[in-house]
Parts: C-alpha cells; structure tokens; sequence
C-alpha cells in the first residue's frame, strides 16, 4: 500500500500545542507511507485539493488525515479521496485536537501522543479495503411524534413538500401548549387565531393522516424504512360517527373529572371536548370517573347521541406505519412548583403558574376571560409575577434559563393592565432576557406604557394575610427587603423535559441530555438531525423554545425529511457485519444478541445451519462479533486485526530474550 | 420505654423555669425517661461562638462527652438553641482536623457519636404522636392555637434533619393530639428578633409584633412555643410591642408543654403557668369540659 499521511494545524488550534512538522516528519517513518506532510486548514478547499494532488501525484491508495474529531469532517475526507480516484473506506482520521491538543498544554509530550495516534491510524489503514455499499428503496412517508406547533409545522410543510405524513398526538386534540395561551407576544395576537387555521389544516390534508390520545409503542428499522406501532389509547367513543355536537357533554352527569386542558383549574364532563378549536373537535370519555365504566349503569351519552356512536367496550388499538423519516416534537412540561417551600407548595389557592393564568385570561377558559382567582373569585387588584421558578436555579439542578418566562411575564402584566385597569402589577425578576426581534421594546412597553413595577430580586416567602398574600422578596437595586401585599401570584415556571421523553427517546434511540432535552447532532450545524440517522428533532424536545424558534425549528425538520425522501433509494453503510460460512458453526448466539433483528439462520447446500447477516438492517454495532465463540463473524471496517494492529501500533511487543535462563 | 439523656440548658434554670419543669413532668407522663447529663456545663452559646467557634464546639464537646459517658445515643434538649450548637459541635468535629483543635481544649477527647435531639423531636420520634394522644385525660377542646417554631429548630435543614423547614408540623401534629384546634399558622419559622430585645429592641418590637399580628388574624386564643427566646420576646415584651406599636395584644404565649401537661392531667404546679407574664386565664377558660363518660 502507498499511504499518505496528512497532519492539520487547525490554525493554532492544533499547531499551538502539537509540533505539526515534527509528526509529519515521524509519519514518513512508518510502514508504507510513502508521502506526509502538514497542511493549514485540511478541510479548506486547499487542503482538500492539496490531499487530492498528493494522491495523483505519489500514486497514494491510502489517505490519513490527521486532525479534528471524524464526527465531523469524516465524511467531508471520505467525498475528499473519492474524488482523488479513491474507493472513501481507504481512509484514516486521527483525532489530534480534541484528543490531544486541546486537553494538553505541554507541547513534548502532546507531540508523541499525536505521532502514537498517527501510527494508530496507519495500521489500521494498512489492512483496510474498498468496500461498496448497497442501495435499498425508501418509504415516502414521514412519522411526526407531537402535535403541538412545531409538529404542527413539520407536518403541514412535509404534506406540502408532496410526502405522506402520520401525526402522532398523546392528548386528545393537537395544539400542545399554544392552543392553552390566551394572546402571544410581542404582538399580542390570539394564539388560537392564529394556531387555528394550522389545525384545522393538519385535519383537513389529504396527505395527513392524524392519531390522537395516542403513542408511540415501538420503533424498528432505519433511515428509509421504520416500522413504527402506534397505540391508539380507547376513547369509548366512534371517532368514525362522532360528529362532536357536544350533546352528551351537556347531559353527562359526571361532572368532577379532572381538566388538564385547563390546568386543572375547573372540572369537565366525563365525556369531553377538551375545548371548542380542538382537532379532532371528537368526544372521549374518561373511564376513572365514567359512571358506567365504574358501576355499570348511567349510559346517558349512549342514549343522548344522535348518531349512536358511544362504545364502552372499546379497546386499546395497535396501528403499524411504515415510514422513511421521524421528526420528533414532543415539546416540554412545565417544572413542578412544589419543589419550593417558600411558595406555599399548594397550600395558597391564590399561587397560581403562568400557564393556569393563561387560561384565566382565555376567553374559552374556565372564567370566560375575566380573571378571577381561584380562592373567591374576585378580581384581582394586584397581581404580583414571579420570574424564574424553576430556571436558571442550581438548588433545584434546573440551571439553565427557560429563555421565554420574561416575555410572556411582560405580556401577562400587559393583559392584567388591559383586563382590570385599575390593577397594579409588579414582577419580581432576575435580568429580563429578551433578545428576540421587538422583544425588548415590549418588555419595556409593560414597564411604562402599562406601568408594571419590575423588583430585581428573587422571593423569599409568601404568607397570607387576611384575604392577601403577602410577597416578600429583595430588591437588590435599592438594597432593601421589599414587601408587597396581593391579590394573586403567578408564578413564571421555567420549563423541563416532556413527561415520557425518556422512554420515547430510547425508542428512537435519540439521546437525552441531562435534563432530559434530546441531544441533537451538532448544535450549530445540525441543530435538527440527531445521531440516528431519520430521526430529526422540533421544537422545545430540544431545549426550551418560543413558539417563533418551534416554527422555525419544524419547517427545518420538514425540510431535512423532504432532502431525504426525495431520494427513492438510499445507500446503507457497508461497515456490517459479514459471517465468514467456513468458521460458522451454526450455533445461532448472534441470532440471539443481535439487537436488531439482522442476523437470520439460513442451511448451507450441505444442509448445515449458518449465520447470515441481512445487510441493510444491520447497524454495525458489533455485539455479534464479540458474541461468536468461532471468530466467524468480522465487523467489516473493524475488523478484530484491525483493532489489535492499532492496539499493537501503541503498544509494540517487546522481544525479551532472557539469556540467563 | 425510651431512654435518652438530658440536656437542660441555662434558660430552664431562670427565664423558662416552667418550661423546664413541664418538660420533665410531661415526659414523665408519657413514659420518656430522661437521664440528666451529670455536671453539664454551657454549651457554648452566643457569647462563645459569636467570638470562637473551637470555644463554642469545645463547650457543646465537653457535654456530648459526659452523655455518652451514660452509654446513651441521644441526648434532648429543650432549648432550640442549645440544640443547635450541641448539633454544630457535633457535625463539625466530623472533620478531623476541627476535632484535633477542638480536643486540645478538653482535659478528656470527645471520642463518642452522640446525637444531640429537641425533645419534641424525641416526644414525636420515639414516643410518637398516638401514644401522646392515647394517654390524654383532659382535651383540650375549645381552645384555638398557632405554633411557632422559631427560626433555628428546623434550620440549616441538612444540618437540623428534623420536620420541614419551610412549614414544620411535628409541634401542630402535637396539639391536635391533645384536643387543640391548630390554624396554619403562615409565620411559623420566621425570626423574633431573638437576643436583639438588649442592643436594638425596636427589631424585636417590629418582627415579633408581625407574628402576633398574624395571629390575631387568625383568630387564635394563644400562641405555642418550643423556645424560651421567642417566648420571652413574644410573653415578656408583649406590653412593650403593645406600647412601641400602638397595638392592643392580649395573647397569652404557652409553651407545647405546658399545654400537653394540661392535656395529660399533670399536676398543676409543675406546669408554672403563673409565671407566664399575658394572663392565660381567659384562654384556659375556653376549653371545653369533656362530655362525661358514660
């Protein structure tokens, strides 16, 4: 083999801590190398043309670069070789920044590292060869998980681009948070006027297909060809006749079950539409405080519909799609309050979260958009926020900044304004954050136009008093304890992972991060793939989110998801497994561990059992390889003597000859 | 019958004298014996650790020391904040290096791993709210109360492991054991103003003046400690908040028990409900005679 071995200054970023020169220099010592030299930028369009004329000109057949992590510009050198007349699997990348230079500051030392990894590499280089992947078809449909706005979003712009798409929504409608608020900032539009029209879109789409109060039960596959099972959760009601005349909500006489649409804030009908824009706009019934579910009598709504579409007996129902494509949109949760003493945790009905008084302050909420609080019901005077409950707070390991709280505090302040005009504001507040486009001209508009009184300081307590609250906090810009007496608290709460994230994540085998945000593959330069290959991410799964980033967020999913299925065919990743027939014994353990299915027992011409690998489903993990008792199966690309001849490239056996003996 | 030893502290021997006598008495009538730890000494409160902290923790060190010269595992006491220095001493000579220093002071090393209790932490953790209840003769039904925990019994909350801090129940769970009827009291761990009555008295007028506020807003007949500093500031100065506010507060402070001595018939005179300074004989007057049994 002719190798050429090429060493990136990345700048200074390598260069500052590593002697390039000098691992060239080492590099032309080893084994089949024949060229090596160190270059600024490989990855520029120079360093790449530099490594192509290198190829042509020393008649390589072997190329290693060695510079940054191959998560990256793996891929870029590989396109790199093959456009230099190289088959892409004859190249090597050592990874001597972030492996050396930039944990390193002594640059001897770093300098032998990154030789050692270079040498690594030229081993493994040595007993590489050309492989050719395989092409497969690819299934033009696309799974979207979440129906809030940025799935929403993916699936409108997806059914556009001309792919079929299956929602999936856990809740009963589609709309997630957005379709709770009452107006949106910095415009102070209506957010169900303007979410409406999206929904009733997604219903109305012939290439749409919805699910909702359903779940993702299982994924298998890969990028082109999931199959994914949906679990239908029963609903007790024909969504097939229902026509959602809102009859049997009347006359139900269960009246006391629980309303999460509403944040809890009033109770529904037992048979329900959670609220008047929902999509599906289909009733369902709650089987915990269904009379006839419980006891076995009542049955009014079955007797009230006009179209006889009540079903008690209905049951869960699995649904199996194929599809090419998931774009996951699960959004968040809102942090658990009641991890603070010092607000009561619950013991005050006048604490309420931001989202409850969303709710307070819709039209189509529980008080028909007056606001009135929960304890008595009266109006309140003064309306005391509190920002940052749950962001940006180590003590309760929620240190990052939720990023929207101090917007929608300076629009609720701003709605209480216009709702009771003789109210008084105030919000207590950390740093107003709102670098968004017009955000903080609206921030300001709270604090002058409405004059809403911002307190820098966090909150110490709240006590009643009389029929008050009474809030005491800090000013840190006067230096003083500050008190203020009332009527309602609201609590800006900062945002957290979705309920169920994890689970879903390990399904898709999409990783969380450690506050249970799915990890997204780069996260300035593929901030909506994922590692996994098809899976793609929208919205607040990612990390906290407005409803503008979400949009922004699911159109860049759907159009990841349109790139991909444009294509009809798909080329799998050759580094697989290959069962070597000679050494297979039949003894069927790879079967067994192969977490994906791919490997299946087939009888030689002989009529002996062998293990044979289905290449496109196999996901090069290994397991195989090392559960083979024969050595008969090879992760190609990996092979075992490609493993120990780096492992022997850094720690070369040493001949002792012991003449005493 | 549970056994622990017994720290009394200072206050319990001038100022609490009847908080002092009523815990012996109450404990006695529940079968919780309590084992005087033998010549004990300061523990090393304010004027000690406000100057030198190995001082302080050397005071509290000598003490734990002879409890656990009588083979016992917890020692009570009374006073919030004998606890609390007894507990600091005892957490922070954890480390080896303070416990070097602090020994070096002793004429005897503090070797031992005693754990120093409130007694109502002991009364509700190993005597326990139902036995309480149980042995009860005389409820006190009729009566409306607010307990008031202070400031230090719950807090640092790592450090103190006991109830929780923000809303304590332990002493609530106590006195509706006994009959009482309890209203949630908002202010149950905010601060007296504490030994501020000497230097600066208008801090104390002002912060326990809002606590007796918040209890008249509530409508209570008596407030219910577990500190001899927050009832001397809250009993002794009540005329002097009156006078500093322009306040009319007639709210007798007890201690939990006094009450619970009541409740289980103790003798009166162990319960030196004279001493107290607010008149409780009103509030008295409205328990409830108990239905006769028939």
């Amino acid at each position: 083999m002719r190798i050429g071995v090429f060493i990136c200054h990345c700048g200074s970023n390598i260069a500052g801590t590593v002697d390039v020169r000098a691992v060239a220099q080492a590099a032309k010592g080893f084994a089949d190398v024949v060229y090596a030299s160190d270059t600024m930028y490989a990855c520029s369009e120079p360093g790449q043309e530099g490594i192509i004329q290198a190829v042509r000109e020393h008649n390589l057949d072997g190329v290693v670069v060695a510079s940054c992590t191959p998560r990256m510009h793996e891929p870029t050198f590989r396109r790199t070789v093959e456009r230099a007349g190289l088959n892409r699997y004859c190249f090597e990348m050592a990874n001597i920044r972030e492996h050396v230079s930039w944990i390193g500051k002594d640059t001897e030392r770093n300098t032998i590292k990154a030789t050692e990894l270079v040498r690594m590499a030229v081993e493994k280089l040595r007993r590489n060869r050309p492989l050719t992947p395989k092409r497969f078809d690819v299934t033009k449909r696309v799974l979207v998980v979440g129906g809030g706005v940025a799935g929403i979003q993916a699936a409108l712009d997806c059914a556009e681009g001309g792919q079929e798409v299956v929602l999936v929504e856990r809740e009963q409608s589609i709309g997630g948070k957005m379709a709770k608020l009452d107006k949106t900032f910095p415009t102070i539009d209506c957010s169900s006027c303007v979410l409406g029209p999206k929904m009733v879109d997604v219903a109305q789409h012939p290439k749409i297909t919805l699910h909702t109060m359903a779940e993702v039960e299982s994924v298998s596959g890969y990028v082109g060809n999931f199959q994914v099972t949906i679990r239908k959760k029963a609903r007790f009601v024909d969504w097939e006749k229902c026509t959602g005349c809102g009859l049997c909500m009347e006359k139900c006489p269960s009246r006391k079950a629980p309303d999460p649409f509403n944040e809890y804030l009033c109770t529904a009908p037992t048979i329900n539409i959670p609220f008047p824009q929902a999509i599906p706009k289909k009733a369902a019934i709650n089987p915990e405080t269904c009379i006839m579910k419980q006891k076995g009598k009542c049955g009014l709504c079955a007797k009230i519909c006009p179209v006889k579409c009540i079903d008690f007996d209905q049951q869960d129902e699995l649904v199996t799609v194929d599809v090419g494509a998931i774009v996951v949109a699960t959004g968040y949760d809102l942090f658990d309050w009641h991890k603070y003493p010092q607000y009561g945790q619950g013991r005050y009905p006048d604490v309420i979260t931001s989202l409850q008084y969303e709710r307070l302050l819709s039209a189509s909420g529980p008080t028909g958009g007056h606001i009135k609080r929960p304890s008595d019901g009266k109006e309140p005077k003064t309306v005391v926020f509190i920002q940052c409950v749950g962001s940006r707070d180590r003590s309760v390991d929620r240190p990052y900044c939720s990023g929207f709280c101090c917007m929608y505090t300076a629009k609720q302040a701003i709605l209480t304004k216009d709702h009771i005009p003789d109210s008084q504001s105030y919000v207590f507040y950390m740093d107003i954050r709102s670098p968004g486009k017009a955000y903080d001209e609206f921030t300001r508009r709270a604090m002058e136009e409405y004059g809403a009184q911002y307190v820098r300081g966090r909150v110490a307590m709240i006590y009643p008093k009389g029929d008050q609250l009474i809030v005491r906090g800090a000013d840190t810009l006067a230096g003083t304890q500050v008190e203020v007496a009332a009527d309602l608290v609201v609590l800006a709460v900062g945002v957290e992972a979705a309920r169920g994230a994890a689970v879903l994540g390990e399904k898709l085998r999409v990783v969380p991060d450690q506050y249970g945000f799915f990890v997204e593959s780069h996260p300035k330069l593929r901030p909506v793939e994922t590692n996994t290959a098809g899976v793609f991410l929208a919205g607040a799964c990612q990390g906290p989110k407005d409803i503008p980033a979400s949009v922004a967020q699911g159109s860049a999913a759907a159009a990841k998801v349109l790139a991909l299925l444009v294509k009809d065919q798909l080329e799998s990743d050759p580094q697989v497994s290959r069962v070597t027939p000679a050494r297979c014994v039949g003894c069927g353990k790879c079967v067994q561990t192969c977490p994906f299915g791919a490997i299946k027992l087939v009888e030689d011409r002989f009529g002996n059992p062998k293990a044979e690998v289905v290449e496109t489903v196999c996901q090069g993990c290994g397991i195989c390889t090392v559960t083979c008792p024969q050595g008969a199966i090879q992760l190609e690309h990996f092979t075992d003597n490609q493993i120990l001849a780096e492992v022997q490239a850094l720690c070369p056996p040493r001949i002792r000859v012991n003449y005493a003996s | 019958m549970p056994k622990v030893a017994y720290y009394p502290g200072c206050s319990g021997q001038g100022t609490s004298l009847e908080y002092e006598r009523s815990t012996r008495a109450v404990c006695q009538a529940v079968g919780l014996e309590l084992v005087d730890v033998p010549d004990w000494s300061c523990c090393g409160s304010s004027p000690a650790h406000m100057v030198n902290h190995v001082l302080s923790a050397a005071l509290s060190a000598r003490n734990l020391d002879l409890a656990h010269s009588l083979g016992m595992e917890v020692v009570a006491t009374p006073c919030p904040s004998c606890l609390t220095n007894l507990r600091n001493a005892a957490v922070e000579m954890e480390d080896e290096g303070f416990r070097s220093k602090v020994n070096a002071l002793l004429d005897r090393p503090y070797t031992g791993a005693v754990d120093p209790q409130s007694v109502l932490q002991v009364l509700v953790e190993q005597v326990g709210v139902d036995e309480v209840a149980r042995r009860v003769t005389k409820p006190l039904t009729g009566l409306r109360v607010a307990c008031y925990y202070g400031c230090i019994m719950n807090r640092p909350p790592e450090r103190m492991r006991f109830d929780d801090h923000e809303n304590p129940m332990a002493m609530d769970r106590l006195m509706e054991a006994i009959g009482l009827e309890v209203a949630p009291f908002p202010l149950k761990v905010e601060c007296c103003g504490a030994s501020f009555g000497v230097p600066r008295g208008d801090i104390v007028m002002r912060l326990s003046g809002k606590l007796l506020d918040a209890a008249r807003g509530l409508g209570v007949d008596a407030m219910v400690t577990a500190c001899p500093l927050c009832q001397m500031n809250l009993d002794l100065r009540q005329r002097q908040i009156n006078a500093a506010l322009h306040e009319r507060f007639r709210i007798p402070v007890f201690y939990y028990t006094q009450l619970l001595g009541l409740a289980l018939d103790v003798p009166r005179q162990e319960l030196g409900l004279d001493r107290l300074c607010v008149d409780p004989r009103l509030a008295l007057g409205k328990i409830k005679a108990p239905a006769p049994v028939q």
